[in-house]
């Protein structure tokens, strides 16, 4: 315990920073919403957007830069990948507004984004 | 520039190396080329046992020398931004006189943190990663108190110039 007294100023900050960090991760899960679709971007640019509600399957990419993106039940994955460190592959499933997978190789974004599928579905009941 | 200073800074750079190397076979957290930021050990370790100066000559050793042998564009990126916050952090804490090198390592270990994710969504462009900042946000804090108990001990261990 002569520890804690010595490094008090260490402890309080340590303990500060694990409070906000928490505080952080507490705030993002309140605020996320269930996704409505994914945006396909490579490179910055938009390539497609895609509604998470139907189940599908489309390969992005040709020939040695490919990724396959599975929508199913609600969420998104890439299931298979060309790149070296199969990144995109191990990050698994994503269905919250705001998650995203990255190929950083592919220079490859799928981001799950809130609203407007859902929108659309409202207006139309 | 003395022998045994000399012999310091060979001490530090191969610290920062080892570390380096030992990263870059960790998983990456989340979003690609972000590391953890044990190296840091190397920078901490220079700034109490030699200058605020020093700290940054190890810095950017080691920024340089990571990018030539394990990296590529985007790591380079994350690691100088990474590298840069936290040494600016640890540096105004350092300066204060009132954290030993556990507060210090930690301040930097979430500013290095924080700032390859910021550097990571400028780069592709999406404000989407911040889900990641509280993962990064502990993580550092964690390896900001393994690096900072560490370097504390070496510190103390590792002989002085003579
Ligand atoms: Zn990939």
């Amino acid at each position: 315990m002569n520890w804690l007294k010595t490094h008090r100023n260490d402890v309080l900050l340590i303990a500060v920073l694990l409070i906000l960090g928490g505080a952080l991760a507490l705030f993002l899960y309140i605020t996320r919403q269930a996704g409505g679709y994914v945006s396909v971007r490579v490179d910055g640019e938009l390539l497609m957007e895609l509604p998470l509600r139907e189940d599908t399957q489309i390969v992005l990419g040709e020939e040695e830069h490919t990724n396959t993106l599975v929508i199913e039940n609600g969420t998104a994955r890439v299931v298979e990948a060309s790149c070296p460190d199969q990144i995109c592959v191990n990050q698994g499933a994503v269905r919250y507004a705001g998650e995203s997978i990255v190929c950083l190789p592919h220079k490859l974004v799928v981001t799950v984004e809130g609203g407007q599928a859902n929108d659309v579905d409202a207006a139309t009941r | 520039m003395k022998a045994s200073k000399v012999a310091q800074y060979g001490l530090i750079t191969a610290l920062a190396l080892v570390l380096s190397y030992l990263e870059s076979l960790l998983p990456p957290l989340g979003v690609p080329g972000v590391k953890l930021g044990l190296p840091n050990l190397a920078v901490v370790f220079a700034l109490y046992r030699l200058s605020w100066k020093d700290a940054w000559v190890t810095s950017l050793v080691r920024v340089a020398l990571v990018a030539l042998l394990f990296g590529n564009g985007a790591s380079l990126a994350y690691s100088a931004a990474g590298a840069a916050l936290s040494l600016i952090v640890m540096g105004l804490l350092w300066k204060t006189g009132k954290f030993s090198s556990v507060g210090v390592s930690v301040a930097g270990g979430v500013a290095h943190n924080a700032g390859q994710i910021l550097v990571a969504m400028a780069l592709l462009e999406t404000s989407r990663l911040a889900w990641y900042l509280p993962v990064l946000w502990i993580s550092g804090t964690v390896a900001g108190v393994l690096v900072g108990v560490v370097s504390g001990v070496l510190v103390k261990r590792v002989p002085e110039k003579k």
